[in-house]
């Protein structure tokens, strides 16, 4: 228990009337509001991670490092991170080039339903991955839209596919950051007599750069730990890291392999994080004085054409996924979404589709409580008001600490999962809780990122007010708190609720085949060729994503202009 | 002393081991306004957050009619905080904030109503009650902050540069206000600012205090016309401290006793032609209500000066004959009457 120091220099002996009592308070409180999610973090986070270490380096049960080194050593897994990097390079690129203008003309331009085409780029990214993989599989297909381009298991696709899924992401961060651009640098250097064109490049874009930077980062550590598009569009051909270690683990059982691979993984997205940290640190000091949107001059041609182009790419899989499910050969028929009740072509399921829906939602509602309480607790613990040096140091662990899930893809997490929550006292490999258990750990980040935010901008004071008012504690934060939080709460729900929804990274290592979730009964009917099967994946597919897109639509809903990081 | 509501003893209050409060010692009678003035960084603010009960102590005692309050929790002292940017619940109107206090203690609804209603009046507000916080101007948002403070009669309201966030002229009308209403309310007040103008407008007694010690206590006036030292007279709007022969100098042509320190205010020296001391004006600035001049006395560093408006102005370069009014002169230092 550290105590503060005697700095007093007086020597004079005055009455130490119980000032411990207050910082005991203090570290009591904080303790019973970290306990909880440091317990669970370290049952469902480090242990797994630990597990995974332990398969990696003590294979034998005495340290080795040879077998992780051999497996790194081989010639395929340095295919794999090779492909891993300049496939992600690529898509970042691209996706920083397409995103830019159209954050420009989506944020900067005034034009009837800029509005609501905001709100539908952000369909993509919120959609399930295996909905993306299967929108594409169909575009690419050989008697598919774009089959004549013959895109089937080609890097180009992944990319593509990549592309579509985080152009949201930069649209999002930089058209924002672009509102809230200070306009008189750009006006004064207009008035020294720079035109428009210059004015972007030497006054607006440098602007902007931490924020494009920081966008691309989050972009890059997206598609360097993309799963399910690279599983399904790579097919065997092309892996990432995080299709070696799902490989490994399920179809070629080399767990050491698989160990080290993850390791590797974790060790990149960590120093990724660290380093997308740093440079959106220094974020754009809003003014206050802000330029409304202008309408479109002839200068802004080329992007609205770039605009157009990425709303065209956005759209067409999805056109064609809805298209394809509802189409057999020239016949409008909704066959493919009347198979949903049955268990596919040759048996390929154990359970019928339908009730994958009904086990998604069960398992969704589950990961959002946990999710949210987890969520809730981690917010509080980290944006509370820390008095001095010890209080903050402690809190700055436990933030580094709470954020840790950040640094592990969800393939990790379930491979984690899978080696370490088997046996007792643990042994939590038939318990019903599990997938929601490693969900919520992936949706945790999100959540907190929603929640925090709105907890970190109130006024300390505020609550000080309160409390002098006469309000105990609890009664404060429902005066104060409360109000602002609610909103983002709803939304953390929505998050929760959606990544719950088209988890597909960890929920593949965990779910049982009696129990599958949409998204598991989706690329199992897409890998099980047979009569029917790719028309269902279709349908279920469609379903998935309307599914959540309402949840999303509802989010968008709650959500007022600043709700969160995102 | 039973007479004192509040009794600060020998209270220390230390941020990682830097103490920022330092043995203060203070009392406090019912009824009675205390500002407490000193330069940001100075520890006052956490001597206030301290007696709300919002610090950890290090040291010493806060003890309200003698009851010793360590163990009591802010919200359960009856004190009632107010900040300077007046920390407005935004969700509740007007009228629910002013009666959030009266709800905690579940008083009956009627009465609450009525208190509002009144509270309202008090600050001059009567109608708001239904607005949003957000529609108010900086004025009237302090204003339904002390209405919200005083709603239960607070043992003890604290306030914490209450006026700071607003402009000069609002600051001075509401400082008077401020002042009235604690009056008509009986209300014991704890004040902390770092201007003067400030605590002369609300307070009875003032306090300075520095790097976290409490430097001088007393009366207004008295603190006001015998500050401890010169960083204490700077700090109190004094435009120059002299010692020694100029001292002298000054006491002399004010026809005073002689001390060994004099604090000057800006408008001590004045443009007389009877008066005994002989100036070369150096500068000459016209502002609403008198000539402000800055002149070079033999013997004396540049000081600065008065003149009536009517007269034509007192070229620089000019020489005059100056008078020095000794109500604009403060004897520095710690004599029987600053303690």
């Amino acid at each position: 228990m550290p105590t503060v120091t005697t700095g007093s220099t007086t020597g004079r002996t005055s009455s130490r009337s119980e000032p411990a009592l207050s910082t005991t308070r203090r570290w009591g409180t904080l303790a019973g509001l970290a306990i909880g999610p440091v317990l669970v973090l370290s049952v469902f986070f480090l242990l797994p991670v630990g597990g995974m270490l332990a398969r990696g380096f003590w294979p034998h049960g005495r340290f080795d490092l040879g077998g992780a080194l051999e497996t790194l050593a081989r010639p395929r897994v340095h295919r794999v991170v090779w492909f891993t990097l300049w496939s992600s390079t690529v898509a970042t690129v691209v996706t920083v080039l397409l995103g830019v203008p159209t954050a420009y003309v989506l944020h900067r331009l005034r034009f009837p339903g800029a509005a609501l085409l905001r709100s539908a780029m952000l369909v993509p990214f919120v959609l399930p991955t295996v909905v993306v993989g299967v929108a594409f599989l169909q575009l690419i297909a050989a008697g598919g839209p774009l089959g004549g381009l013959h895109l089937e298991a080609t890097p180009t696709a992944i990319i593509a596919a990549l592309v579509f899924f985080n152009v949201a992401v930069v649209v999002r961060a930089v058209g924002s950051s672009w509102d809230a651009v200070d306009p008189r640098p750009g006006q004064a250097a207009a008035a020294l007599g720079a035109g428009p064109l210059r004015v972007f490049w030497t006054v607006t874009l440098p602007t902007l750069r931490p924020a494009i930077v920081a966008a691309a980062s989050v972009v890059f550590l997206f598609c360097a730990t993309a799963f399910g598009i690279v599983l399904m569009l790579g097919q065997l051909r092309y892996a990432t890291v995080e299709t070696e270690i799902y490989q490994r683990t399920t179809r070629l059982l080399d767990l050491p392999g698989a160990a080290a691979l993850s390791i590797l993984q974790l060790l990149t997205v960590t120093a990724l994080l660290l380093l997308a940290q740093r440079t959106g640190a220094s974020r754009i000091s809003s003014s206050g004085t802000t330029t409304p949107p202008r309408r479109p001059r002839r200068t802004d041609v080329p992007a609205v054409a770039v605009t157009a182009l990425v709303l065209a790419l956005l759209a067409l899989p999805l056109g064609s996924l809805v298209l394809a499910s509802v189409r057999d050969g020239d016949r409008w028929t909704l066959a493919n979404y009347r198979l949903l009740t049955s268990t596919g072509g040759k048996n390929a399921l154990l359970v019928p589709v339908t009730e994958a829906l009904a086990n998604s939602l069960r398992t969704a509602v589950d990961a959002t409580w946990m999710a949210l309480l987890l969520g809730l607790m981690v917010s509080i613990v980290v944006t509370r008001r820390s008095h001095g040096r010890a209080e903050r140091r402690v809190k700055a662990g436990l933030d580094g600490f709470f954020m840790l899930p950040l640094g592990v893809s969800a393939v990790t997490l379930g491979f984690g999962f899978l080696i370490t929550l088997d046996r007792p006292p643990l042994a939590l490999r038939d318990s019903p809780l599990l997938v929601p258990i490693a969900q919520a750990l992936v949706a945790l980040p999100l959540v907190v990122r929603t929640i925090a935010p709105a907890l970190a901008g109130i006024d300390d004071r505020l609550r000080q007010a309160a409390a002098s008012l006469g309000a105990a504690p609890w009664r404060a934060a429902l005066t104060v708190d409360l109000p602002v939080v609610i909103r983002p709460l709803l939304a953390a729900a929505g998050f929760a609720f959606a990544t719950s929804l088209g988890e597909f990274g960890a929920t593949s290592f965990l779910a049982r085949d009696e129990h599958p979730t949409v998204p598991i009964v989706i690329y199992r009917l897409i890998s099980h060729p047979g009569e029917h099967n790719y028309g269902m994946a279709l349908a279920a597919a469609v379903v998935l994503a309307v599914a959540t897109a309402l949840v999303m639509l509802v989010v968008d809903r709650l959500r007022t202009a600043r709700v969160g990081a995102w | 002393m039973s007479s004192e509501l509040l009794t600060i003893d020998n209270l220390s209050v230390a941020y990682d081991g830097q103490v920022v409060v330092r043995d203060v010692t203070l009392e406090l009678a019912e009824g009675q306004v205390l500002a407490v003035l000193g330069p940001s960084g100075c520890g006052k603010s956490t001597l206030l957050r301290a007696i709300a009960g919002l610090e950890p102590l290090q040291s010493g005692r806060i003890l309200l009619d003698g009851r010793d309050l360590s163990a009591t929790p802010t919200h359960k002292r009856g004190f009632a905080l107010m900040f300077q940017d007046g920390q407005l619940f935004e969700h509740q109107s007007v009228a629910r904030n002013v009666g959030y206090a009266l709800r905690i203690r579940r008083r009956p609804r009627a009465e609450t109503a009525r208190r509002v209603q009144e509270l309202l009046e008090l600050v001059n507000l009567t109608g708001y009650a239904d607005r949003s916080p957000s529609t108010l101007s900086g004025g009237e948002r302090q204003r339904v902050a002390l209405a919200r403070a005083l709603a239960v009669s607070p043992r003890l309201l604290l306030l914490d540069e209450p006026l700071s966030a607003l402009d000069a002229n609002l600051r001075e009308h509401l400082g008077g206000e401020l002042r009235e209403i604690m009056g008509r309310a009986g209300t014991t007040a704890l004040m902390v600012t770092h201007d003067h103008d400030e605590a002369f407008a609300v307070a009875d007694r003032m306090a300075l205090m520095r790097t976290g010690r409490l430097v001088q206590t007393g009366e207004l006036a008295d603190v006001w016309q015998h500050p401890v030292d010169a960083e204490a007279a700077r700090f109190l709007g004094y435009a120059a401290v002299l010692t020694g022969g100029p001292a002298e100098l000054i006491w002399q042509a004010a026809g005073s006793t002689s001390y060994a320190e004099v604090a000057l205010r800006r408008s001590a020296l004045r443009l007389d032609g009877h008066g005994s001391l002989h100036g070369l004006v150096v500068g000459a600035r016209a502002t609403p209500e008198l000539w402000r001049l800055r002149v070079r006395i033999d013997g004396l560093p540049e000081l600065d000066a008065v003149a009536p408006l009517d007269l034509a102005a007192p070229a620089p370069g000019s020489q005059i004959r100056l008078a020095v009014d000794p109500t604009r002169l403060a004897r520095v230092g710690p004599g029987p009457a600053a303690i």
